[in-house]
Formats: C-alpha cells, structure tokens, sequence
C-alpha cells in the first residue's frame, strides 16, 4: 500500500489545525466581546462553510487563486505563491474550509466565562492580552480541545475542496480521502478500503479520547 | 477625596433609567450605597471602577482625573487604582487562593504582601487550595485579599456579604473594618442590610432610580440618634403576638430573638418582615420602624 496519501493527509491535517488555532482565538474573543455592528456579517462568514457545498467554495478559490486572474498573478508574480495544485494551496483552502470548527467552540467556551473574571483581571491592571492568555484561555481548555480536534478530523475529512484546488497529484495534493475515490475508480477495492479503515479508525479514537477527556472520565479515573 | 459627577442612560430589565448622581466621598472615610435593587448602585461603582464608560459626567480622585466627558479624559480600569471585590467573587478557577493573589502583584512589587495577606485573613493553611473548594466565606476572604494585593486607595464591595450565613457575615464584618483601617482605605460599600451599614459605615447614600435622596451618618441616616438609649439593636420581626391588652414582639437580632412589648397602638403600625430598631431607656423597651 502507498502510504503517501496518508502521511500527506495527516501533515496537513496538523498544519491546518495549528494555523487555525492561532487565527481563530483574536477571532473568537472579538466575536464574543464586542457589541459591533460588523459582528453578524463577520459571524456569517465564518459560518459559511458550514452550509456552503465544497465544491462552491474550492470552485471560487480555484477561481481567485488562478494565475491567469488579478489576484492568482499577483501571489504569483510579487510573492511567488502559487496556491492552485499545490501543498500550499490546499493549507490555505483548509483553513478556509474548518474556519468555523475552531471559531465557534473557542466563540462558546469565552462567552460562558462570566464577564467579572475579565472585569477582576483589568482592575488589576492588567492588559487584555495577558488576561486572554493566564485568565480566559486557561478556563476553556475543554473548548480550546473540542476545537483543536475537530478542526483536525474535519481536515481530514475533506474532499471537494481539495479536489477543486488542489487536484490529484500524488505526494502533492493526493490526500486520503481522493486516493480512496481513485482506487475505487480504478476498481481497486482492497486498496479503498485500507484507507477507509484507517481512516474511519483513527477519526474515531480521536473523537472518542475528547469525549472521554470533556466528560471528565480520565479526571475521575485519576482520583 | 472622590467627587462623582455621573449621567447615564441604563437600560434595565424595568425598562430605561436616567442615572444622575453627583457625591463626594471622603478620603479615608467607609461609605454604604444603599438602595433597591435596580436603582443605579452596581453601575456607579462600575463606572468609578472604568468597567462602564458614562454617557458624560466627570469623575475626579484626590485630586486627578478619571473621566471627565469634556476633555476626552477616560482612565481605562487598569490605570484606575481600584480594589474591586464582586458579588460572584470572581476568583479565578484555574489558579489556586495563593496563584489569584500573586496574579494581582504589580510590576515589580514586593511579593512580601502576598504573605502578610494570606496571614491575615487566615488563609495560609487555603493556600493551595482551588476555589471550586472552598466555602462562601473562604472565597469572600480571598476575593477581598486579591483585591487589596494592589494597595489600592479606593476599595470597592459590591454586596460582598450577602449570600453567607449570618456567623460568617458577623466575622467579616469585622475584618471588613480592620482591613480598611490598617489600609487606610476609601472603601464603598453596597449593602442592604442594615445592621451591617450601621456597624460599618461613616456614612450612607440612600439611591432610588439613579438619583442620591437621602445622605448623611449611617446613625443619622436610620434615626438612631433620636433616641438617646442605654442600648439599641437592629433586627427584623418575625412573628407578632397578642397578650391581653398588649403585643409581644419577636425581633431576630443577631442570632437571638428578642420578646418585646409594645402597646397596640404601635403594635398596629409593625408589621413581620419590618426592620426595626428596639431600644431601652432604663426599664422602659422602645421599639420603632426604621
């Protein structure tokens, strides 16, 4: 079996979710603090790829990223980016794409935090970042995880999107999920399932040890 | 000295309010704002505090501007030199009693006061305690020494007694004053309970619908002084009784409650539930609405 897709899946999977946790807490914490006007377009957007098919947002980035429009040529010519077919552009996509699986817990987790910790925590003196990071990150761990893992399942879960942008070359941009259609297409039904099976294995350990870890059972299992 | 010039329009769950308080609060001196639920007080210690902004006004400490709507002067809350302590407590559940005082230490300050802290409200044996542990006063007294970590000039209470059991209220009380003497502390104080502003407060402000109506000494304040008593408590009346020609009173002061006679006249005028003041002049009980 080529393990390729596999290893390329997860390597982007990791990346993805990293990326995303850096972006998403300002995003989260503006969302759930502010009273602005900007906040609902800003939370539709956000939410988008929910409902939005794959294929309707990879068409559209396939679209803007293309060398042969405005924006595609400009990455291309100043920064030398090339996003369509490529590692990178699947990354960007994939951010994109599980934006909001990381936002909407971390969004949750800091609204449920009453305000007077914040509130404490400035009277003190301290600045908002200092008490994002030692006050309002800290008691949301079960959030930030919810977070971490289901940007990283729903990464590896991914199809149309990478299909559009990123196309099928292998060691590349042939993730998993397009090597199962591939074997499948080219009949090779053992070879499908393979993937599948690991696939469907590791999704479900992942999603099981945060269920088990924000159900406190390792907590009480440690007492 | 603290001289608050506040207007704000609130909206509260009865509806809009027009906050329009103008009070001046001495140095040194334990102030009670007291008042209905409602009536403005959490939101003007907010507002001293720089957790609400005012739609204008002016708010002057010792001398410095905090806010005055005029010039565009606004002190966030972390240059304002508050304590505050909130009704929730706040405390910080992923830090144990000692890590919520140290997180309170300034820039460079002597980390000595976290000891002396610890020492003095008895929470040395806590320290390594999380919140989520500790019981309503253990809390109270963590939350009050956070507060004061920071040798803030102004120390603010916002109900801080009122969901514990009347022992602990007592006990607090207590350290609620010697903190502010040894301190040497402005503290504001939100309170509903009588007993409480009278043993604590230099002075009270009584606030209805965002407006101040009535100030002055917590004695003056609930008419202690019209009676020159040889002794006098506070309590509230829990049942009333009629003997033949007279009533029987049961005030809860304290923990105690008290059997008074009144004449039917005045008994008349009492109703359970009242808070009162029951008084003695020589042999003769008085006993009177407050």
């Amino acid at each position: 079996m080529d393990w390729q897709p596999l290893v390329l899946t997860f390597k982007l999977a990791v990346i993805t979710t990293a990326i995303l946790f850096v972006i998403s807490i300002p995003i989260a914490s503006w969302l759930s603090s502010t009273k602005s006007k900007f906040r609902p377009v800003l939370e539709t957007l956000v939410s988008m790829p929910l409902v939005l098919p794959p294929t309707v947002l990879g068409f559209y980035m396939l679209v803007a990223f293309s060398p042969a429009n405005a924006f595609g040529s400009w990455l291309n010519d100043w920064l030398g980016i090339k996003l369509i077919f490529s590692f990178g552009g699947l990354v960007v996509a994939s951010v994109i794409y599980s934006l909001p699986f990381m936002v909407q817990p971390i969004q949750a987790g800091l609204s449920s935090l009453p305000s007077t910790l914040k509130e404490a925590s400035y009277t003190m003196g301290k600045s908002k970042f200092t008490t994002l990071l030692k006050i309002l990150l800290p008691n949301i761990k079960p959030s930030l995880l919810t977070g971490i893992v289901l940007s990283f399942a729903h990464t590896v879960g991914e199809f149309g999107v990478v299909l559009m942008i990123g196309g099928n070359m292998p060691g590349k941009t042939k993730v998993a999920s397009i090597a199962i259609y591939d074997e499948v297409e080219a009949l090779n039904y053992a070879a499908a399932n393979s993937y599948s099976l690991i696939l469907f294995t590791v999704t479900f350990v992942i999603l099981l040890l945060v269920y088990l870890t924000n159900g406190g059972y390792f907590k009480r299992f440690s007492q | 000295m603290i001289q608050l010039n506040l207007h704000k329009t609130l909206s509260s769950t009865g509806g809009k309010m027009a906050l329009d308080l103008d009070l001046t609060i001495e140095k040194g001196h334990f102030v009670t704002l007291f008042g209905e639920s409602g009536a403005g007080k959490t939101s003007t210690l907010r507002m001293l505090s720089g957790l609400l902004k005012p739609d204008s006004g002016m708010i002057t400490v010792g001398g410095t501007t905090w806010f005055d709507s005029r010039s565009n002067i606004d002190l966030k809350p972390q240059q304002r030199k508050v304590g505050y302590v909130f009704q929730d407590y706040a405390l910080f559940p992923n830090m144990n009693v000692r890590q919520n005082l140290e997180y309170a230490l300034q820039k460079n300050q002597d980390n000595s006061i976290i000891r002396e802290l610890l020492e003095f409200a008895e929470l040395e044996e806590l320290q390594h305690r999380k919140p989520e542990t500790l019981s309503g006063g253990q809390k109270q007294r963590v939350a009050l020494s956070r507060a004061l970590v920071q040798r803030p000039e102004i120390l603010i209470l916002d109900e801080p007694l009122s969901a514990l059991d009347l022992k602990m209220r007592i006990k607090l009380q207590e350290y609620l004053l010697q903190v502010h003497k040894k301190y040497k502390l402005t503290t504001i104080l939100v309170s509903h309970d009588i007993g409480e502003i009278v043993k604590l407060s230099d002075s009270v402000f009584e606030i209805q619908n965002g407006r101040v109506i009535k100030n002055g000494t917590a004695a003056d304040f609930f008419g202690l002084n019209k009676t020159s008593a040889k002794f006098r408590f506070s309590g509230e009346i829990l049942k009333i009784q009629r003997e033949d020609v007279i009533y029987i009173i049961s005030v809860l002061i304290g923990n105690d409650i008290i059997r008074v006679v009144s004449d039917p006249k005045e008994a008349a005028l009492l109703r359970i539930g009242d808070q009162v003041l029951v008084a003695s002049k020589a042999f003769n009980p008085i006993i009177q609405k407050l």
